[in-house]
């Protein structure tokens, strides 16, 4: 799962609906497994197939027009339970990075977890991408996280975005907050020396 | 000039790290079987053990089937993640309440009622509706599940610090109006997004007045309009709640305890980054009429029209309505539904079985309706019989399940079928929630006593008058 993030550009997957919540990423009947794998099939299922499991054409994931490793979706992405399966899921199909105006808290913190990157960017910047990925799905995008800046390449529009210095570092370098907690024990028992 | 926030949150920073997040110390894990296979398959695979084994409690509730649990359970993935859960526990040495175990139940539920949960803690779960735990004054909150991992290699957590928001409700609550409805008022004030990147305090009169259960209802929805949690200042209320409850401190630890969390409240001039005020007396019995719980209306209203809305809400304003088979403008009482479900971490304590038997009490459930009333807990379950609510519910018709998340979330056999609506007591009407397919309308436990015994939404208020 540990995948160090650089600079990515892609091509784009446009989701423009807002609220999208993590029983539309991965409903709770596939949350079963007791591994990480394979919940890509799975991702956005109910949207995806119909109940005979046949494909959903009007869907986007089944339109052979969109594509790539950028999944653009409308605000507060991410919201309501916070099974880590959506960004399980969401890894899993290959997409890298998330673009929205607005994510839930706890899938964002899941997303980056999973070195997925979650991308704030306006809502003009937002309705703009949508435009160019509907008018051309040609269209790129370019995430550099060392500059933090996201780019439509068709109208050449450049955003900053924020990320804490900290987590950037551990997704540049492939490292997880696991690893930071290992190598500060002595911080804990020191903590918890003073709680006594 | 602190917050009850910030009072417990800088008793449990560790260290702040430079431009990144703060490393927070947990007193309580609590695991489920859902969230928690890959975490401890994470630990094996890093050679780890659990830093604080005893500060961690696991129990299975969403696979778990509401029918015939001394029998094995009939799905084989589900058996699978259940059994996985106590193979774990075992492993790792934690502690363990599985099925039919008397502590058995909801995970949310059973932490409150056997002092699990307590004042002052930081409480976490791979599970959103840990928010609930807040309501005796304690920061409780959903995680991930490497944020799970995390816990179970260190006791610690690496967190951002949210925002603080108050919520103040005031004057007394109308009668008919529960605590469930209160939250689902607020919910739409706020919409499902509103208090994203805060954590709440619930306060005012009308909160304060509430009972323990009905602080648990409220704070359990914290989650439903993006909060990370919510929590409410402990008083007399939550004393009373937690004295003599199996883990609660007892003796002089007890009074050393009361003492303690008696200073865990805001300062009189404690600033919160915003602060908002509803009047008690605004608020009637709540129905949902959309596919997310902000999403609310009172029962008598009228679902709202599109005017005002841009493209993107619009589109999906209108997508949620077409699952939900209504149209904007529409009311909904006298609609026909087909099912109910009394339970969840939301509504399956005492309060609400006492709740819903106040109205079926004398009356029969409607012949159509296919009824499912849920304890939270195995306690819950003792408590209905202790307190002859069984009986009740058995002459009006309604039959008394076993205990877990069930129709909640239709892990386990209790799903709604596509197309048909279920008035449900839990927390989510999201697409699917409860079955591919299913319609959810949310609402407290007297909305849903009253459409289980007239078949159709109705107003549990015109009731409660003969």
């Amino acid at each position: 799962m540990k995948q160090k993030f650089n600079i990515i550009t892609s091509t784009c997957v446009p989701l423009p609906l807002e609220n999208v919540d993590t029983d539309q990423i991965i409903p709770a009947r596939f949350l079963k497994a007791t591994d990480k794998k394979g919940f890509g099939e799975n991702l956005f299922r109910d949207w995806r197939y119909d109940k005979a499991g046949n494909k959903i054409e009007s869907f986007v994931l089944n339109d052979p027009a969109y594509g790539g490793q950028i999944l653009v979706a409308g605000k507060n992405f991410g919201s309501g339970s916070s099974r880590e399966h959506a960004a399980w899921a969401i890894a899993d199909y290959g997409f890298r990075v998330v673009v929205s105006s607005f994510f839930a808290d706890i899938h964002k913190n899941n997303e980056l977890n999973n070195f997925v990157l979650p991308v704030v960017v306006s809502e003009a910047f937002l309705a703009e991408l949508f435009d160019s990925i509907y008018a051309d799905p040609a269209t790129a995008v370019e995430v550099n996280l060392p500059e933090q800046t996201i780019t439509n390449k068709t109208t050449g529009k450049t955003e900053q975005f924020e990320i804490n210095a900290y987590k950037k570092d551990c997704l540049v370098n492939g490292h997880d907050d696991i690893d930071y907690l290992l190598s500060h024990r002595e911080n804990i028992e020191a903590f918890e020396a003073r709680q006594k | 000039m602190n917050t009850l926030f910030d009072k417990i949150w800088d008793a449990h920073v560790v260290t702040l790290i430079e431009e990144g997040p703060t490393q927070v110390y947990i007193d309580r894990l609590y695991c489920h079987e859902v969230t928690s296979p890959q975490a401890f398959e994470g630990m094996r695979a890093r050679g780890l053990k659990c830093f604080r084994p005893e500060k961690i409690y696991c129990m299975p509730d969403h696979n778990t089937p509401t029918h015939d649990q001394d029998k094995p359970i009939e799905d084989p993935v589900s058996k699978k993640q259940v059994d996985t859960l106590a193979k774990n526990a075992e492993e790792f040495g934690l502690t363990h309440y599985g099925m039919l175990n008397e502590r058995n139940g909801i995970i949310h539920v059973v932490g409150p009622e056997r002092g699990l949960t307590l004042p002052g803690m930081t409480i976490v779960c791979g599970d959103s509706h840990t928010s609930t735990h807040g309501a005796v004054g304690a920061i409780a909150f959903g995680i991930g599940t490497s944020e799970v991992e995390m816990v179970m290699a260190s006791q610690c957590i690496l967190q951002s610090r949210p925002k603080t928001m108050r919520i103040s409700v005031e004057g007394e609550l109308k009668s008919g109006v529960t605590a469930k409805d209160l939250a689902l008022y607020v919910m739409s004030k706020m919409t499902t997004s509103g208090a994203t990147g805060y954590f709440i305090e619930y306060a005012g009169s009308a909160v304060r007045n509430l009972s323990m259960e009905g602080r648990l209802t409220l704070c359990n929805l914290s989650i439903e309009m993006g909060a990370r949690g919510g929590m409410i200042a402990p008083d007399e209320v939550t004393f009373a709640y937690l004295e003599g409850r199996e883990n609660s401190p007892k003796g002089a630890d007890w009074d050393q305890a009361v003492a303690y969390w008696k200073t865990l409240k805001s300062d009189e001039h404690a600033q919160f980054d915003k602060e908002i005020i509803f009047e008690a007396a605004d608020i009637e019995p709540m129905i949902t009429y959309g596919t997310n719980p902000g999403m609310g209306m009172g029962i008598t209203q009228h679902i709202p029209l599109t005017d005002g809305m841009d493209e993107v809400a619009k589109t999906t304003y209108l997508k949620s309505l077409e699952y939900m088979g209504f149209e904007p403008g529409e009311c909904l009482l006298g609609k026909q539904i087909d099912y109910v479900f009394l339970g969840s971490c939301t509504n399956g304590r005492i309060e609400d079985f006492r709740a819903f038997a106040s109205l079926v009490k004398g009356r029969r459930k409607a012949e159509h309706v296919v009824a499912w009333l849920v304890p939270g807990s195995w306690m819950v379950d003792a408590q209905i019989r202790e307190e002859g609510l069984d009986k009740i519910f058995e002459a009006a018709g309604f039959e008394l399940r076993q205990p877990g998340c069930s129709a909640c979330l239709a892990m386990n056999d209790d799903k709604i079928p596509a197309g048909k609506y279920a008035v449900s007591t839990s927390n989510r009407n999201f697409e699917g929630r409860q079955g591919p397919g299913a319609r959810t309308i949310l609402a407290g436990p007297l909305v849903a006593a009253a459409a289980a015994v007239t078949g159709v939404i109705t107003d549990p208020r015109e009731m409660m008058k003969s």
